[in-house]
């Protein structure tokens, strides 16, 4: 069974008054514990695509499944839900709350979201930042880190309430090469540890190369697709 | 609960100097009105308690029409022997009063002999008078004070003793008009002298009671009105309306009203100014409101337009929009309880100082007068739920907004 199954997805804007087609009637199908990468030029509708999988943004069109639910007519609370309990996401910029420590960024959404009992969160918590090799670091503030480190608290942050899809957004942007090769070395043990789906949206050919299936998207539209053993137009 | 107040300090700290500004101008706010309240309140207090505890007493009881023409000291408006036993049995009767003095008010002329001027006298017994207007005595600056005075003495207004040239001791004569309009005089001794007060009979003279009934030839045990002291002051509008509604059906052949039951406040025109104390104090109270209200929608509305990428964060990761609205409501929350906690303390702390420097001011002809200022609790406890809670309400508007923002939106906020 797809972890993330996307039929006819559509999704149209309003620029003013015109409306503009971002995505045009996409379907594709993500098994559990994939490594997937969504490439494509600038406006192709990579974030669009991400959003809508991420239960940012409903689809205007077609049936979009998340974890065996249908996740395209979800009102702005059952997608927080949701996502709390089954999204996990990592920026670009990091995102981590500037006032709390490492500990307690990984800490947010057992706390805030899912409301884990306090030994429970605090293993679970001990767990990732040991998985993510910060476990020296939990007591450090956001501006007491570096890039890298911080953007393995973000993918244990991410991956700290057992989600079973994380979806990155350019993950490796604002990192140097060989800490960028380090996120995703980290990102694809991750994965193979926790059996977590990730779902990037890149230009880096290095997560390009690491993917399992690559997407190509042109234009809104799935132009080609690629898993291991080579490219399907 | 915990979690999210946690991290509203943390963001308050994260911005010391936004949070210390706006917490200060709400202290500013509060100190400036329980200072307000303090002095005013403590000039009220004690203009109240001088006119209703050496004057008028609490509520004072005459026959309907008397306080109509009170400037002539009618004598023919006087309450008759056996209205007085009715009125004093009611008054026997009630709980709440804790004494009453029967009095007669009159105009006489005023001889040391070699001058003459017009005097206005409360006739009373001393013995009621002192336990109904506890601070006549403190008001007796020459003389002996202890009794207040017996028959064939009078207390000379200070006044009035000055221009007249008289000291304790002297022999007086005081020559009154009876009601029949014919003409009696009485001598006196000069028992004391008593200070003058603002307000109503502030400077009147004191004889006995007994004395002004054969100065007036009255017959029988007749009054011009009832002074009442009340246990507690607080039950005088509750006792008022109790006495006026036991003596508004004792009415006259005519079908009209025997009596007329009036509070402090009617028969002083000082009541207007405590009227005007409390209005001033309800127009600072709604300047602080509006601090309180611009300081913290201003800061809370920084607050979110510089979070804005960090809300679309904790929206994405699923935290519920409630969640994020007790998040900004509890940073509004606490600015407002850090800024009232500290302009209490403050405020008591100047209240204090105040109290030790012992300003006098002079008021009227009262000079010298301490300036006691103090604040209930009451007082602070209404100040701080006031404030706290237009913290809260000024943190509304922008904590609804945080919670409401799209997570795509905030997310591509730079």
């Amino acid at each position: 069974m797809a972890l993330v199954e996307a039929k006819e997805l559509k999704k149209t804007y309003l620029a003013g008054d015109i409306p503009v087609e971002a995505i045009r009637g996409v379907s594709f199908s993500i098994p559990p514990a994939s490594f997937v990468s969504f490439i494509g030029p600038s406006g192709s509708g990579k974030s669009t695509l991400l959003n809508m999988i991420g239960c940012l943004d409903p689809p205007t069109a077609g049936v979009l499944t998340v974890a065996g639910q249908d996740v395209s007519r979800m009102n702005a609370r059952e997608s927080a839900k949701f996502r709390g309990t089954h999204i996990g996401f990592i920026f670009q910029d990091f995102n981590l709350i500037p006032v709390l420590t490492v500990f307690e960024n990984i800490e947010y959404p057992l706390l805030m979201v899912q409301n884990w009992p306090v030994q429970e969160r605090k293993e679970r918590v001990n767990t990732l930042l040991a998985a993510v090799g910060m476990q020296e670091q939990g007591y450090k503030y956001p501006h007491q880190i570096s890039g890298g480190q911080k953007q393995r608290v973000a993918v244990a942050r991410a991956l700290v309430t057992r989600a079973e899809l994380v979806l990155a957004d350019e993950p490796t942007a604002n990192l140097d090469r060989e800490t960028a090769l380090h996120i995703i070395t980290l990102m694809k043990a991750m994965r193979d540890e926790f059996g977590t789906t990730f779902i990037f949206s890149t230009h880096d050919p290095k997560i390009v190369r690491n993917a399992e299936t690559v997407f190509t998207l042109e234009d809104g539209q799935l132009a080609a697709s690629k898993t291991e053993g080579g490219f399907h137009g | 609960m915990v979690n999210i107040v946690k991290i509203a300090v943390r963001n308050l700290r994260r911005y010391q100097r936004r949070t210390l500004l706006t917490s200060s101008l709400i202290t500013l706010g509060v100190v400036a009105v329980l200072l307000f309240i303090s002095v005013s309140g403590s000039f009220k207090n004690m203009m109240i308690g001088q006119i209703t505890d050496s004057m008028l007493g609490h509520l004072q009881i005459h026959q309907k029409g008397y306080l109509a023409s009170i400037d002539t000291l009618p004598l023919n408006r006087n309450l008759q022997e056996k209205q007085v036993a009715k009125i004093e049995e009611m008054l026997n009767g009630n709980e709440a009063v804790a004494a009453f003095s029967p009095r007669i008010k009159l105009g006489a002329m005023f001889s040391n002999y070699t001058e003459t001027t017009n005097i206005r006298l409360n006739a009373i017994d001393p013995e009621q008078e002192m336990r109904t207007m506890p601070e006549l005595v403190h008001r007796i600056v020459k003389g002996e004070k202890k009794g207040l005075l017996k028959k064939g003495e009078i207390l000379v207004p200070e006044l009035l003793a000055k221009g007249m040239k008289v000291e304790v001791g002297h022999d007086i004569v005081l020559v009154a008009t009876n009601k029949d309009g014919s003409v009696n005089g009485q001598s006196f001794i000069v028992r004391g002298i008593v200070e003058g007060v603002t307000g109503p009979g502030g400077r009147d003279g004191y004889i006995h009671i007994d004395d002004a009934q054969t100065l007036l030839r009255l017959e029988g045990k007749e009054v011009s009105e009832i002074a009442i002291r009340l246990k507690d002051m607080r039950q005088l509008d509750k006792v008022f309306t109790a006495m006026s509604a036991t003596l508004e059906p004792i009415r006259t052949k005519m079908d009209k009203p025997v009596f007329e039951v009036h509070t402090w406040e009617k028969l002083t025109p000082f009541a207007n100014i405590a009227k005007m104390i409390d209005l001033m104090t309800l127009f600072i109270k709604i300047m602080l409101v509006a601090i309180v209200l611009v300081s913290i929608m201003n800061v809370m509305v920084m607050a979110v337009y510089e979070r804005i990428n960090e809300i679309g964060t904790i929206a994405a990761i699923g935290t519920s929009p409630g969640k994020i609205l007790s998040l900004f409501l509890a940073e509004g929350l606490l600015l407002g309880i850090f800024g009232t906690l500290l302009g209490i303390m403050l405020s008591l702390v100047t209240i204090a100082a105040l109290k030790a420097a012992r300003i006098s001011f002079d008021f009227g002809q009262q000079q010298g007068i301490i300036l006691n200022p103090s604040v209930t609790l009451t007082d602070i406890v209404s100040i701080a739920l006031i404030v706290i809670a237009i913290a809260v309400l000024g943190s509304l508007q922008p904590a609804w907004k945080a919670a409401r923002m799209d997570p795509i939106t905030a997310l591509r906020h730079v």
